[in-house]
């Protein structure tokens, strides 16, 4: 993919970036690009700063040192530049919303004011549920839909500015196969198709394998960057780690054995970072 | 007292072509109440609120028990107390657990600040009572511009913030990512909150202000999850639980409150059927039905 990534301005371009909470390190000295239509996986443990990197890039976290730029310019509060598929989260029943309503908020959600052109906003909300395959429980109320009905709204609100820069927080957690591959794959058209940057959260790189371009994988304080088989290494993640651990291929599919379950010194850190990406 | 006199004491309507005239601003009142309660209501049940309500209401109380003491104006007292403690939850409350508990300090603190007002006060003691369970009789014209003044305020506030309100109520994440200031919303809802209780209370009282800003909309959110007819329904419904209210108190010697909160319980009562009807209806029809099998060989 090396060409891709030479050829066209870098969506995304963090230069000696770091980001500190008090005297914990997530990160520092990240220096990334990412390229138009390049998939990059985001990888690590529990509090390595993978939601906050998405905080970063969203312009709800400020960075302790270096830049940070989206499309060029550094990265603002509520650009329209950029996408965002959350985690899963069930509605309560008796949210007053359908599932195009949802949909529609994705769209206008941040504007002031009684609504206008309804018609236009509808035949908008229209085609996105046709592109994300919900067009059959359109009218549904999003508190009865499934984890996987769910998360192609959110992705219907995610492409409804076109975006130059999908930013996914681990969007296909508890969903089932059949879900998880259709999220992906529509994540994965949008990277095709239009062109867009994709930074994908993850703890589990197999569902979307086929997919990654390159892998940023960040644990205790450090970081590695590179293809899915330069990064998912014995060697690389036995040192990111500091601890021995094994990597193994069967099937295409990617299995690490000897993980730690999270790294001593960021407890802390997990708790500052990790409500997803409402609590700035 | 029998049957028949206390039926005659809930229920009179005697004189009623008389009375009818002479409580024409507290329906205009009433009416004016119900639109706002169930406006406000719609966001009170997303953003569950409920308590804070109940909290902001004593605070509120306690604001017109001190204006009542002083000869000031209660209505202003009210609202004096209810955006205090509005804009307390608000800027300190940001998660509803720091919320519940900052309510459940506020509350107890402002029903006694008031009952230790209403103590010192020597006036008429139905003026006391009215602050806690309502009261119909009280609206004259220069009240009723300041309730219309107030309630314009909290519409237009309301219209301007919904959308982006709606967003940040009922998904976060995203709203925080489109760049939502979620923050500064809670602070300005609030305040539009603590107005709408302030309001409330000059007809329902502190203790009932739950019937007007949480029953109504509670009660459409059972019916129907499309976000124009959920604010119709909550809003019909409060304005016929405040409007059916006074209508029923008039002739009686009983507060207004028994009769607006019972309303508002009923009305809740049928959604409930309603919406529980609806999903056995919707789950029978999910389930598969009955293969045939093949006819039993004879």
């Amino acid at each position: 993919m090396p060409a891709k990534q030479n050829t066209a301005e870098p969506v995304v371009r963090l230069r000696a970036a770091g980001l500190h909470f008090g005297d914990r390190v997530l990160w520092e000295g990240l220096d990334l690009d990412v390229a138009p239509g390049e998939f990059l996986a985001v990888l690590g443990p529990n509090g390595s700063g993978k939601t906050t990197l998405l905080k970063v890039l969203l312009g709800l976290q400020q960075l302790s040192s270096g830049t940070v730029e989206v499309c060029g310019h550094p990265a603002t509060r509520g650009s329209r530049l950029i996408g965002t598929i959350p985690q899963q989260k069930a509605f309560p029943g008796n949210t007053p919303l359908r599932a195009r309503d949802l949909v529609a908020l994705g769209i206008d959600g941040h504007r002031w004011g009684p609504r206008l052109f309804r018609r236009r906003l509808n035949e908008r909300v229209d085609a996105l549920l046709e592109l994300v395959g919900a067009t059959g429980y359109a009218e549904r109320p999003v508190g009865v839909l499934s984890g996987g009905e769910q998360q192609r709204l959110r992705a219907a609100q995610a492409l409804s500015d076109d975006p130059r820069l999908l930013l996914c927080d681990e969007p296909l957690l508890s969903l089932d196969l059949h879900h998880q591959r259709a999220v992906s794959a529509l994540i994965h058209r949008q990277a095709c198709d239009r062109g867009s940057a994709v930074v994908f959260v993850t703890h589990e790189i197999n569902p979307i394998l086929q997919y990654v371009d390159r892998v940023l994988y960040l644990a205790g304080g450090r970081f590695h960057v590179g293809t899915p088989a330069e990064v998912m290494t014995s060697e690389t993640l036995s040192e990111l780690y500091g601890s021995p651990i094994e990597v193994f291929r069967s099937n295409g599919r990617i299995v690490v054995v000897g993980m730690p379950d999270t790294v001593e010194h960021h407890h802390g850190a997990e708790a500052a970072s990790h409500d997803a990406l409402a609590g700035s | 007292m029998d049957l028949n006199d206390l039926l005659g004491t809930i229920f009179s309507f005697e004189n009623y072509a008389e009375l009818l005239p002479l409580v024409t601003n507290s329906l205009i009142a009433g009416a004016i109440l119900g639109l706002v309660g169930g406006l406000v209501g719609m966001f009170v049940m997303m953003r569950d609120m409920a308590f804070a309500v109940h909290g902001i209401a004593e605070l509120s109380f306690a604001g017109a028990a001190l204006a009542l003491l002083l000869g000031a104006n209660v209505v202003w007292g009210s609202v004096a107390g209810a955006l205090a403690a509005a804009l307390v939850l608000g800027l300190m409350g940001a998660s509803a657990k720091d919320r519940n508990s900052i309510t459940g300090v506020l509350m107890p603190f402002g029903l006694g600040l008031g009952i230790l007002f209403l103590a010192l006060y020597e006036g008429r003691s139905a003026n006391k009572f009215g602050l806690l369970t309502g009261q119909i009789v009280a609206v004259d014209s220069v009240q009723l511009g300041l309730l219309a003044g107030c309630a314009v305020v909290v519409v237009i506030g309301l219209a301007v913030i919904w959308r982006p309100l709606t967003f940040a109520s009922v998904d976060p994440a995203v709203a925080a990512a489109r760049g939502v200031p979620a923050g500064r919303l809670s602070v300005v809802f609030m305040l539009l909150l603590g107005l709408s209780v302030a309001l409330s209370i000059q007809v329902v009282g502190a203790l009932l202000v739950l019937s007007l800003l949480v029953t109504p909309a509670a009660a459409a959110l059972r019916v129907t999850s499309r976000p124009t007819l959920t604010v119709v329904l909550s809003v019909a419904f409060a304005v016929l639980s405040v409007v059916g209210g006074i209508l029923l108190a008039l002739a009686g010697r009983l507060p207004i409150s028994p009769y607006v909160t019972t309303i508002s319980f009923l009305i809740y009562l049928a959604c409930r059927l309603i919406g529980w009807r609806r999903t056995v209806a919707a789950s029978r029809a999910r389930r598969p039905k009955p293969v045939a099998g093949p006819a039993p060989v004879r």
